[in-house]
């Protein structure tokens, strides 16, 4: 085994070189106020908060979401019952695609990598119960986000709740979607205007809304480096941005509503140095580039999850051990929320017992670890400083590439970042199978026979609930008024002018669907394939 | 000189998950392989059609959303009926174990789960299979 190691190179997940000590010569050219400053102070390197855990902890949301609006909706009851405090719904495939549940692409996925929401009537029995002006939720949902929003608002309009009560997010981060998760449906250039619409909207109705959680999440599981990810993410950050301001809009009218997500791997001290950067780059190129005057627009914001990607489907038990090192990153990283992935999430959505305790992972490292006491534990520690350093200097670079390129929607349609991370994956794997890169249970300390564990098993009867619903739904409409909603709603998609908002709710009070009003927007803007590279 | 194994590696359904059959592709090629790669969002018939048409040696189907039962037995079927019946059908993602000899059943040759080494996967189509 020690020869094993000592030919290993010492490199971080993503592949950093590390030396073998950090003293203070490796930080001469850091300087305590300029990189740093004390938390709470720009450019926030430390934190966005002078006191961070000692005043409130990091919200605690579980992404959580299957089968029917009712089967959902329990297990949310369930989990604020043990003390989760927001809730982060997961939509099924068909409803993040803009398709209706009987559509015959949706065939086999009802119900299965998250919950069937085909109309207002789904999502009123989604949060039924549930008080929205006392909860806040995140919805993840990108190329129907605009439609997904507006039930929302709905829902709440009807419970006589006012929507500048309301508090959540939702991801609306459709770059991410071309660069990696593939979740699209228009093509890029439509889909940035609907953005920008909801941007807007959400600043003159919904002010506690984040109107856009900028993912790097996704990129980081298709495969990403950790520089490739911060750089890729703030980068749609930029690009957002720029399309707001084109628009129209004041950079300090929005900019306090973009939030941020995160990926949480293995490598403890290159996600720490992740998270800080991130902080201190947003600061410089909201200032610098942008010049915002609202201190707000240039604090960085986020959510994190556990990586998905690093949990193995071998001896899934060791899965918690995994996430409690990722979760403790980004914890001493100053998350703002996070999400603890299961055990068994290589293997199918999570059964009520596994995502108790990744909730119950993050209840100890807030109550028992002690490193909520002080604010960036890690702050002034060598190496983390030079990570954070290094980190910073190699997102500069990729942001100078991408603005030689003309911003990331003209990268994407050069397949630039797609070409990255493939390459990233494919140099991933190699590296696993060369036994460069270790996985317990995996490429070594692997056992012969293994106990099967409990997994969720979705009923295969979602299915034909979810058709019963939406055929009661349809019958029982007015569907005159639905008609005449979609017509103006295909008018103001063709003007390209004006704030579609309006018009999706119009839609959405009437019980139109989701299908039918993704589908009219199929046929003004067309839909997107991804070219070959 | 011998013919390369042809290979189609396919995305069914509505998962845009490509991080594995990007990944596979590329040791497919990497190994020697002539690899077709359908792009997202398949239908089982787009699946056959496109094995008919490309006359490959192995289909290679990732999915990982959980709609496998219902993608890969309907890609079955089809194939049976095309009289692909001598054509190797690779199964890869996330596939509970108790699917497995299910699909197996159906005349899936192996199903390759998360941590399954490339190089396994390309072992395992040189050692099975039957050049036409």
């Amino acid at each position: 085994m020690a020869k094993d190691v000592k030919e290993r190179p010492f490199t971080t997940v993503s592949g950093v070189p590390i030396d073998r000590l950090y003293t203070a010569d490796s930080i001469t050219d850091f300087d305590y106020e300029h990189d740093l400053a004390d938390p709470g102070d720009a450019p926030y390197t430390r934190g966005i908060y002078s006191t961070m855990y000692r005043s409130r902890p990091w919200t605690m949301r579980q992404f959580s979401g299957f089968g029917t609006a009712e089967d959902t909706n329990a297990r949310f009851k369930y989990l604020l019952k043990n003390g989760q405090t927001g809730l982060s719904v997961a939509f099924h495939l068909p409803t993040l695609m803009g398709l209706d549940s009987d559509h015959p692409m949706s065939e086999g996925e009802v119900g299965k990598c998250g919950v069937a929401i085909d109309s207002l009537a789904d999502m009123e029995t989604l949060f039924d119960g549930i008080p929205l002006d006392k909860i806040s939720t995140s919805m993840t949902t990108n190329a129907p986000a605009m439609m997904i929003w507006a039930m929302y608002l709905v829902v709440a309009e009807k419970e006589g709740v006012t929507w500048d009560k309301l508090r959540g997010t939702i991801q609306n981060d459709i770059l991410k979607e071309y660069i990696a998760q593939k979740t699209f449906i228009y093509p890029p250039r439509p889909s940035m205007k609907l953005i920008v619409d909801t941007f807007e909207f959400g600043t003159k109705h919904v002010p506690q809304w984040n109107t856009i959680s900028i993912s790097g999440y996704h990129i980081r599981e298709a495969g990403s480096t950790a520089l490739q990810e911060l750089a890729f993410t703030l980068y749609d950050g930029i690009e957002y941005v720029e399309w707001a301001i084109r628009a129209g809009l004041d950079v300090d009218d929005f900019a306090p509503r973009l939030s941020f997500f995160f990926n949480a791997h293995n490598d403890l001290f290159e996600e720490v140095a992740k998270y800080r950067a991130a902080r201190k780059i947003w600061y410089k190129v909201m200032t610098e580039r942008f010049h915002c005057k609202n201190p707000k627009s240039a604090i960085l914001r986020f959510h994190t999850q556990t990586a998905g990607c690093s949990l193995t489907a071998q001896q899934p038990y060791n899965n918690i051990v995994r996430v409690a090192i990722q979760a403790l990153a980004a914890v001493l990283g100053g998350t703002q929320s996070l999400h603890t992935n299961s055990l068994d999430e290589t293997l199918a959505l999570p059964t009520e017992q596994s995502s108790r305790i990744a909730l119950r992972t993050q209840q100890i490292i807030a109550n028992e670890s002690g490193v909520t006491n002080t604010v960036d534990p890690l702050g002034g520690s060598y190496f983390v400083e030079r990570l954070t350093l290094d980190m910073e200097k190699g997102c500069w670079e990729y942001f100078e590439r991408l603005d030689a390129m003309g911003g990331m929607v003209s990268a994407i349609e050069k397949s630039f970042p797609q070409r990255e991370i493939q390459d990233a994956a494919y140099d991933y794997q190699k590296a696993i199978e060369r036994k460069e890169k270790i996985i317990v249970g995996v490429n070594d300390y692997v056992m012969e026979e293994e106990s099967a564990i409990d997994i969720l098993l979705i009923d295969e009867s979602v299915t034909q609930r979810q058709f019963d619903k939406l055929n009661h739904v349809r019958t029982t409409r007015d569907n005159d008024r639905v008609n005449s909603v979609r017509e103006e709603l295909r008018k103001a998609a063709k003007r390209a002018d004006g704030n579609l908002m309006p018009f999706v709710l119009d839609c959405v009070r009437a019980y139109t669907t989701l299908g039918e009003m993704c589908d009219d927007l199929r046929s003004v803007y067309g839909t997107y394939e991804e070219p070959a590279f | 000189m011998e013919t390369k194994i042809r290979v189609l590696v396919a995305k069914p359904g509505l998962d845009g998950h490509d991080r594995g059959a990007k990944v596979i592709a590329r040791a497919f090629r990497d190994a020697g392989f002539e690899v077709i790669y359908t792009g997202l969002r398949q239908t089982p018939e787009q699946v056959v059609h496109a094995a008919l048409q490309e006359d490959v040696d192995v289909v290679g189907l990732s999915v990982l959303s959980g709609a496998h039962m219902t993608l890969c037995p309907r890609i079955m079927d089809l194939m049976k009926k095309e009289g692909l019946n001598d054509v190797m059908v690779l199964v890869g993602g996330i596939i509970p174990d108790l699917d497995v000899a299910k699909l197996k059943n159906q005349g899936v040759s192996e199903i390759f789960q998360p941590g399954a080494s490339t190089e396994d996967i390309v072992a395992y189509v040189r050692q099975n299979i039957r050049k036409k």
